[in-house]
């Protein structure tokens, strides 16, 4: 017998326990959850900062320059856009010479160490938030791969102010989650960060330093 | 650099416990790591009612799960194999270890990076790797530090939760070439930093752990703050999850939940930088994620537990730590003493089913069955009366003992008589009169060294007169 058979025949052997329904968790968020849509941008706002993640208001015609601005403030000169990305050629289109634009075109097993060692930041939509933890989330796919989340020190994320929702459970109903998942998705509350050495907090453990929050009140096309 | 494949024997454990209960610096680091948890998880949960029924439906959802235990464990492996992910089934940590070592020939593999996983360490699988000339590196900042040190996690949510500021910069000084000697937290971290991108870059697996395994949609959920996890899961060619075979859950959907019962119990932290939801290995068109992904379901004495209607319950463990930030016995001892993967009250309650009730006994005693566990268990696990089981079930006579693998092992003449009398003169109260009166009447007799307890206290001396005695005499008066 293998020891798959073995592992699921001793599981069967064992005596029922006293009943165990599954509860109704959606119950326990739909009572706490409030669907006033100013209340939700500032929770996430309020939450997201807790972070120590930046957020900006602003809009679809005005992103670009700030996102340029910022990343000219911050001394950041290789910007990492998606492949035919909207949001990318809307960006490569502005004439800059501080920030010069790269995009992710290859597999990254052909550039790991340009990718590691040589771009400043990244910019990638956000597929939708949370106002409860201030959270992103984020379905990286074939244009938005997942690295660039995770490994330029600083993230820029433009998100729509209209994609925020009260709380995850509330995000996986409204995007039936359970339908059909991506490879990798991505809820992501901030830089990254630790507290292993003394529980002192430390920014930019291994993913990015900042993280940056474009948001976007009139909707931003993606 | 890794702990050995077994771990120490319990039978050290007093003499361990000694001599970390008299170590002031650690004595002084735990007591201020967990004050700090202790107040950073309670001012998390600032309505005790909220709190109450979130940990109602963290048990029910766990509860449900244990009670269809192989049915979940084969939907999530249909659903998982559906998603291209490849799934194994392993008995012992030796079979958990040949799985990944067939991948790692398979490919070709010299170099393995690993985010935080517990299971990971309860196989053994940085020496075993080591030993097939594999190089397997922690890259969580915490386990990076321990295994830079030649040891194991003292914790299984902050693995250098033992270590000093100044312990780690004298370690970084003395072990990477080129650092100078920095107390500067942001310096320790931007050098740890470094030098683990490099590591990330060039591996060619990442091995993690698994926080919740949702069946319905074939996901697997991992937590985290550092990015660590998602550099693992998404750079080498290949992804290895390990996890136990506990922790599937029926819906993805009630992984929010137990995502908000997780963090505030382990750290205090409303939730973590990281959740991620993997549900297969990379598509044709991604540019990055890794070509293949594994999952390694470990059975290693859980199916002993889940046998067993009380001890069940030990499996609905999240593993948040929060029992261990609360436990005054691993306050005073730190988590080295337990000598196990798992310390603490969790450690005290799972580790007989991985290592046998005999080799694990003084770890049930090492309570005080104040139940501080069973509160703040964010899954409401009956600690202590599964602890109470566990002593009586180490002590079991021979013919009585159940199936529980080394059950009776402690078992020790001199203690089962001592409570065999203590059962029959509480039971008969003509004895129980004849008993207390000798003793407080030969009270002289008393022996004044009483073993471990006139150790550290002055001796048990019964009472010149009973309260019966006292009794008798104040209604003659």
């Amino acid at each position: 017998m293998s020891a798959r058979e073995n592992i699921l025949a001793r599981l069967r052997r064992s005596p029922a326990g006293a009943p165990a329904p599954l509860p109704d968790v959606g119950a326990w968020f739909a009572a706490r959850r409030s669907d006033d849509r100013e209340a939700l941008i500032e929770r996430f706002k309020t939450h997201i900062r807790a972070a120590r993640a930046e957020v900006h208001d602003t809009d679809a015609a005005a992103w670009p320059e700030l996102l340029l601005n910022l990343a000219a403030a911050k001394g950041l000169r290789t910007l990492l856009v998606g492949k035919g990305t909207r949001h990318g050629a809307a960006l490569a289109a502005r004439p800059q010479d501080a920030v010069s634009i790269i995009a992710y075109s290859q597999p990254a097993a052909n550039w790991r160490d340009e990718l590691f060692d040589d771009i400043d930041a990244a910019v990638t939509t956000a597929r939708s938030a949370i106002a409860d933890t201030g959270s992103l989330i984020l379905c990286p796919d074939a244009q938005e791969p997942r690295l660039m989340s995770l490994v330029p020190p600083v993230h820029f994320v433009l998100l729509d102010a209209r994609a925020i929702h009260a709380d995850l459970h509330a995000a996986m109903t409204a995007e039936n989650w359970a339908a059909g998942m991506p490879t990798n998705a991505l809820v992501i509350s901030g830089p990254s960060k630790t507290a292993d050495i003394q529980q002192t907090l430390a920014y930019g453990a291994h993913g990015p330093r900042e993280v940056i929050v474009l948001l976007c009140r009139d909707g931003v096309e993606l | 650099m890794s702990q050995p494949m077994h771990y120490q024997p319990t039978t050290g454990f007093a003499e361990r416990a000694r001599a970390a209960a008299g170590d002031p610096a650690l004595r002084r680091g735990f007591r201020g790591a967990m004050d700090f948890l202790q107040a950073k998880r309670l001012a998390q949960f600032p309505d005790a009612g909220d709190l109450s029924a979130l940990r109602d439906l963290g048990a029910a959802i766990r509860r449900h799960a244990l009670e269809n235990l192989p049915q979940l464990l084969e939907q999530l492996e249909a659903k998982l194999v559906a998603n291209g992910v490849q799934v194994h089934w392993a008995e012992t940590p030796a079979q958990a270890n040949a799985i990944v070592l067939a991948i790692a020939h398979r490919i070709d593999a010299k170099r393995m990076v690993k985010g935080k996983s517990m299971v990971s360490e309860e196989v053994g699988l940085n020496h075993a790797m080591e030993a097939a000339g594999i190089e397997a590196m922690e890259t969580d900042m915490g386990e990076y530090i321990v295994q830079l040190a030649g040891e194991g996690p003292s914790h299984i949510i902050m693995p250098a939760i033992h270590k000093t500021r100044q312990q780690i910069a004298e370690l970084f000084a003395a072990k990477l070439p080129g650092v100078a000697y920095t107390e500067n937290v942001d310096e320790l971290i931007k050098i740890g930093r470094e030098v683990l991108r490099r590591k990330f870059a060039a591996a060619d697996i990442g091995l993690s752990g698994v926080n919740f395994a949702a069946a319905d949609s074939g996901t697997l959920c991992l937590v985290e703050n550092e990015g660590n996890g998602r550099m693992c899961t998404t750079v080498p060619r290949a992804h290895i999850a390990i996890t136990g075979i506990e922790k599937v859950i029926a819906r993805l959907d009630h992984v929010p939940l137990l995502n908000t019962l997780l963090p505030r119990s382990a750290t205090g932290q409303a939730v973590e930088t990281y959740q991620n939801f993997i549900s297969g290995p990379r598509k044709a068109d991604e540019l990055d994620g890794p070509d293949e992904v594994h999952l390694i379901l470990l059975d290693n004495g859980r199916s002993q537990a889940h046998a067993d209607l009380q001890l069940r319950a030990t499996l609905q463990c999240i593993r948040c730590g929060a029992c261990m930030n609360h436990c005054p016995v691993y306050a005073r001892i730190g988590g080295h003493a337990y000598g196990t993967t798992y310390p603490g009250p969790i450690g005290a309650i799972i580790s007989p089913h991985l290592l046998g009730i005999g080799a694990t006994a003084a770890l049930a005693t090492a309570s005080t069955l104040c139940g501080a566990c069973n509160e703040v268990c964010p899954v409401r696990i009956p600690i202590t009366e599964i602890l109470i089981r566990l002593r009586n079930e180490a002590q079991a006579r021979p013919a009585a003992a159940g199936p529980l693998r080394g059950a009776g092992e402690a078992r020790s003449a001199l203690v089962s008589a001592i409570f065999r009398a203590w059962a029959a003169v509480y039971s008969h109260p003509a004895l129980y009169r004849l008993v207390t009166w000798a003793m407080s009447r030969g009270r002289v007799l008393t022996p004044r060294a009483q073993g471990a307890w006139t150790g550290i206290r002055t001796p048990l001396i019964p009472a010149k007169k009973r309260l019966r005695d006292l009794l008798a005499q104040r209604r003659r008066q």
